[in-house]
């Protein structure tokens, strides 16, 4: 059904096979195939309760599937938590941020990778917040983040400038997969903007591939190449950037039939 | 929010990210006054006790109200790496009268058996610390792997250490130790420096140096901030918990040793009451109850206040009985203020 990609030819970085995930007597997801390449974005769309977050907690490593398997560049993984997902090269952005509002941008960039100073401060563990805060620049200026203070506490941050160090921290410490958990809820029109010029960004500069989870039609006809839409646990049809419209997008979420346009 | 006019997944996550910024935004700016203006609180109330009784200015009130400080604040320091965290220990004053009483029975009992005082007040001191730390990792451990919240697991704690104080000296104090340990207690540096003041000011350097410059200060924020946060990113919170409430007690176990040393005796009630004066101590700091900001110079100014209220009513001759009720009221506006202040800002935002 779903038209053969253009990057077809590679390996995908990330693949999901036959996943199934039942929660007591709910079957959440009912055999999902997936593949993801590297500097794509592949946007996951459906209505609440089609299985978009279960699927990503699967991918990220917090939830465990009932069968089926993930496979990262063609190797078979069991993640047991994130932090393996992490080890991995699969980082996510999860709604609520995941940041420690009351810490400054620096020290979120490095919770709990922190570095220490050489020396006896090894030993108490005296954090190097001169090389801490020079690597936090270099990150954020990689994907073109512009924060004025990386020296502010996050909770003096706009929400758009959370929603991006917690971005620029994610693709920091991954290589492979970014995973982002509906990253423009919750924020202004011209942060949601913001927000979707750093996927772009991200996409163009480093050699990722990304996993969008929204809700926002119009967000992941921006930004994505590809759009798979989830029904009822399934992955119903996959469309290329080019054939997707809001309404095609919008019939295959809702499963009802679209006029004559099929 | 949603130009489409579609429901924006509600979890809890997303309406914790709405909740918290009016808060914590108010707690920074309340951070940067906090200090100053405990610290004017404690310059007004040491001048109205100096008015007052002129007494209150002397050495000898002076030596007193810095020992009293030194329990509070040594017990304070541990409770404001709990409090950061997001947690609260209720059980430290009775862990500091357990303490006592284990350092005090391991006194007597190797003084009964003929060593030298000077290795049995090692000894007993290294028994009582390590009586605390182990209080301190129950409640640790109780809190991460049980998941009973702080709260009740320090009540708990509060009555099993109480019990196991009381039980030790079979309702009585210890008082068959060494005299010698009072050179520990009453021993002054430069007529104005007792011992003690300076191994709790030693410490609160240390605690500050922790708080602020380390790994293991910014992870406990990290959690009180945020412990999911904390969690996704890779911190072993359950580890770093059980390390902080067994700092505490630990520290609990140093003020009841301290203390033995003061009173020449373990008392099994000697720590009654001073959690409230630690908590209030903390809080009047301006170390959040929410966690995720913490300040010990506030710890150690709010440790001074509860102090000299405590040493000024008695110098003042008022009934003693007066002095919980000062420090409950003390508690209760310091956290008022607090919360006054972070809506006041919120409004403002």
């Amino acid at each position: 059904m779903s038209p053969p990609s253009p990057v077809a030819q590679r390996q995908p970085v990330l693949a999901a096979r036959g996943i199934h995930q039942r929660f007591g007597g709910v079957h959440a997801l009912r055999g999902i195939d997936l593949e993801l390449f590297p500097g794509e974005v592949l946007a996951l769309v459906g209505d609440n309760g089609a299985g978009k977050s279960t699927l990503l907690k699967i991918l990220s490593g917090n939830n465990r599937p009932t069968s089926g398997e993930v496979l990262v560049e063609g190797r078979a993984h069991e993640f047991k938590n994130p932090a393996e997902a992490s080890a991995a090269g699969i980082a996510t952005v999860y709604q609520d941020l995941a940041l420690a509002l009351d810490l400054d941008v620096v020290e979120n960039m490095f919770l709990g990778r922190e570095v220490s100073v050489r020396g006896a401060g090894r030993l108490t563990g005296h954090l190097d917040r001169a090389l801490m805060a020079k690597r936090t620049r270099e990150a954020l200026d990689r994907v073109h983040i512009r924060i004025p203070d990386i020296e502010a506490r996050c909770v003096d941050l706009s929400g758009g400038q959370r929603q991006a160090v917690a971005i620029a921290r994610a693709v920091t410490w991954c290589d492979k997969v970014l995973l982002l958990d509906e990253p423009t809820a919750a924020l202004g029109v011209e942060q949601q903007q913001e927000v979707l010029n750093l996927i772009t960004s991200i996409r163009e500069r480093l050699d990722l591939a990304i996993v969008l989870v929204s809700h926002q039609l119009s967000h992941v006809l921006e930004v994505a190449d590809r759009i798979a839409v989830l029904r009822q646990g399934r992955i119903v049809r996959v469309f290329d950037r080019d054939e997707a419209t809001s309404s095609s997008l919008v019939a295959a979420i809702t499963g009802l039939t679209e006029g004559d346009e099929e | 929010m949603n130009l489409k006019g579609q429901p924006i997944k509600t979890s809890e996550a997303v309406s914790n990210v709405s909740n918290t910024p009016g808060r914590v935004r108010a707690a920074t700016i309340a951070d940067r006054v906090g200090p100053f203006w405990t610290l004017g609180v404690l310059v007004l109330i040491i001048a109205i006790f100096g008015v007052v009784t002129p007494n209150f200015l002397s050495q000898g009130a002076w030596i007193a109200t810095t020992v009293a400080t030194t329990q509070i604040l040594i017990l304070a320091l541990g409770q404001t790496f709990v409090i950061a965290t997001g947690g609260i220990d209720l059980s430290v004053g009775a862990v500091l009268g357990m303490s006592g009483m284990v350092g005090g029975l391991t006194m007597a009992t190797l003084m009964a058996a003929g060593l030298p005082s000077g290795a049995t007040i090692a000894i007993g001191f290294a028994a009582g610390i390590a009586a605390g730390t182990a209080a301190g990792v129950i409640n640790g451990l109780v809190i991460t792997k049980m998941k009973v919240t702080p709260l009740i697991t320090t009540l708990g704690m509060l009555g099993i250490a109480t019990g196991v104080g009381y039980l030790i000296g079979g309702g009585q104090q210890i008082a068959t130790i060494p005299s010698d340990i009072t050179t520990i207690g009453f021993t002054n540096l430069f007529g104005w420096i007792p011992l003690p003041v300076l191994v709790a000011a030693v410490l609160a350097v240390i605690a500050w140096y922790y708080l602020t410059k380390t790994r293991f200060g910014r992870r406990a924020l990290a959690i009180g901030s945020s412990a999911e946060s904390a969690k996704r990113a890779g911190i072993n919170t359950d580890a770093h918990l059980i390390r902080i409430y067994a700092l505490a007690g630990g520290l609990a176990g140093v003020a009841g040793m301290l203390l033995v040393a003061r009173l020449s005796a373990a008392s099994p009630t000697a720590g009654d009451g001073s959690e409230l004066h630690s908590i209030a101590a903390v809080v009047i700091g301006g170390t959040s109850l929410f966690g995720g900001r913490a300040s010990i110079a506030g710890t150690v100014i709010g440790a001074v206040i509860i102090a000299v209220l405590q040493t000024g009513l008695v110098v003042a001759a008022v009934d003693p009985f007066w002095q919980y009720v000062a420090i409950g009221v003390v508690l209760i506006v310091a956290v008022w203020a607090d919360q006054q202040r972070s809506k006041l800002l919120a409004r403002k935002r």
